[in-house]
């Protein structure tokens, strides 16, 4: 990858946080947090994750939680250890978002908090709705799924 | 990882001061390769355990066993096995910090004088400081890097980040559980801060009222703890297969912290997943309230609630 005209931080392609709030376990933030970046393209096939050791002095995690992310990340397919060498990405199944997509998908989903805004609704209320529009397309896809059995 | 080999095991470990016992009846077994958490109240009975088990502090009763050895035998051999880092971080303030470490390297054979080194200068920390002129977290720093620099099996950490600022916290823990990586160590430290532990550490022994409540794996805790949240009503409603840690009422609801080893199921409970925070919580809040649900300590009656006067019976 180039990064030509970026500021160069360190080795590592992506920075993993933590957020003890949430209620989700920490290898599962961690699984997620590599999914997003695959998703956004911030991390490609091929691009080497931090190591273990970059990890677990980067947020203070147990190691045996970042092994368990990455073997996580490796039995969905997504990434793959190399003895020796370390955890890579692999192509993911579900291509990432185009650039042309997400700036239409972001310019609705302005106007939509827009409309939500201007009726009244505040953020809590928002973050609602959406996770409820989710939740009901899960129901709905489980449901498919079973008809289609 | 391997979990076959146990780095610490004590069973029926006992200490007492006077008529006082400050641990007692004290059971439990420290797989290889684990970042474990010691935690509980003041007093009950944490810096003694790690003291024990340092070979600092003889037991009254029981045994303790590291690394398969006996540490009260005072074999050179498996003392040299073991890192211990006491509260007070014992350091020489008016040396500097190069002399601390030559200190190091004449007492003890297996000394890793690079590492020291390159922990230090990772941590800006300047060989020719006198280690009275660092700031409090630099000292505990220091007092760490030779505490790794003996290249330990078994680090006994007592309180390593009180009285830290949360930075210094935080370099603290990135050296230690960088040298977990590095090296395979299998570390006990014990704390309050609570939060900090979840991420951090891997196995879990709670003590209070001076008895094991619990000693496992973090995981398996957080898969056999569950929060019951529903309409006010009795213990005996409680579904079958479930013990209550703790339990609190208000007019209208019932909240129970509860170890079950099947899911709960039962419709008429919100059933939530607690923090390690919380269980831990609930177990000391039990030990606190007299101890009526007693789970791992059929003994503990008569030493329930003596913790609270009994500040740090350990320390010197």
């Amino acid at each position: 990858m180039d990064h030509d005209g970026l500021p160069k931080l360190d080795g590592a392609l992506i920075h993993f946080r933590l957020d003890p709030r949430t209620g989700v376990p920490a290898y599962r933030q961690l699984v997620d947090q590599v999914r997003h970046g695959v998703r956004l393209g911030v991390l490609q096939p091929g691009d080497q994750l931090p190591s273990v050791r970059e990890v677990v002095t980067q947020i203070s995690i147990n190691p045996n939680t970042v092994h368990r992310a990455y073997r996580e990340l490796e039995a969905a397919g997504l990434a793959e250890g190399r003895p020796g060498l370390g955890t890579f990405v692999l192509a993911p199944a579900t291509p990432p978002i185009t650039a042309e997509h997400q700036t239409e998908l972001q310019d609705e989903l302005d106007r939509w908090v827009g409309k939500a805004r201007a009726a009244g609704v505040d953020d809590e209320g928002i973050q609602a709705l959406v996770a409820m529009s989710l939740l009901e397309r899960d129901d709905r896809n489980v449901n498919e799924e079973r008809v289609a059995r | 990882m391997t979990d076959t080999v146990t780095a610490l095991e004590t069973s029926g470990l006992g200490k007492r001061y006077g008529r006082t016992w400050g641990l007692q009846d004290c059971s439990f077994l420290l797989p290889q390769g684990r970042v474990a958490a010691l935690v509980g109240p003041n007093g009950s009975g944490k810096s003694t355990l790690l003291r024990m088990a340092a070979g600092i502090t003889v037991p009254t009763a029981g045994e303790v066993r590291v690394l398969g050895s006996s540490p009260q035998d005072q074999t050179v051999d498996v003392l040299t096995r073991i890192g211990y880092l006491d509260q007070e971080r014992p350091l020489y303030k008016t040396l500097r910090v190069e002399e601390m470490l030559r200190f190091g390297r004449s007492l003890n054979p297996a000394w890793d004088d690079q590492l020291a080194r390159r922990y230090l200068a990772e941590l800006d920390i300047s060989l020719r400081s006198r280690v009275g002129k660092l700031s409090t977290g630099q000292q505990a720093q220091v007092a760490l890097t030779l505490c790794l620099a003996k290249r330990p099996e078994l680090l006994l950490l007592d309180e390593p980040v009180a009285a830290l600022d949360p930075l210094a916290r935080q370099r603290l823990m990135q050296v230690l559980l960088g040298s977990v990586v590095d090296g395979g160590i299998t570390v006990l430290l014990s704390s309050h801060a609570l939060s900090d532990l979840e991420v951090v550490c891997d196995y879990v022994i709670i003590l209070s009222a001076s008895h094991v409540q619990l000693a496992d794996d973090l995981d398996r805790v957080l898969a056999t703890h569950r929060l019951l949240v529903g309409p006010r009503r009795d213990p005996s409603a409680v579904p079958n297969g479930v013990e209550i840690v703790s339990a609190t009422h208000t007019e209208r609801q019932s909240n129970w912290l509860v170890r079950a080893e099947q899911p709960v199921t039962d419709p008429s409970w919100e059933v939530v997943q607690p923090t390690l925070e919380e269980v831990v919580l609930a177990y000391l809040r039990d030990q606190a309230s007299g101890g009526k649900v007693s789970l791992r300590s059929p003994s503990a009656p008569e030493h329930a609630g003596n913790h609270t006067n009994n500040e740090d019976v350990g320390a010197r």
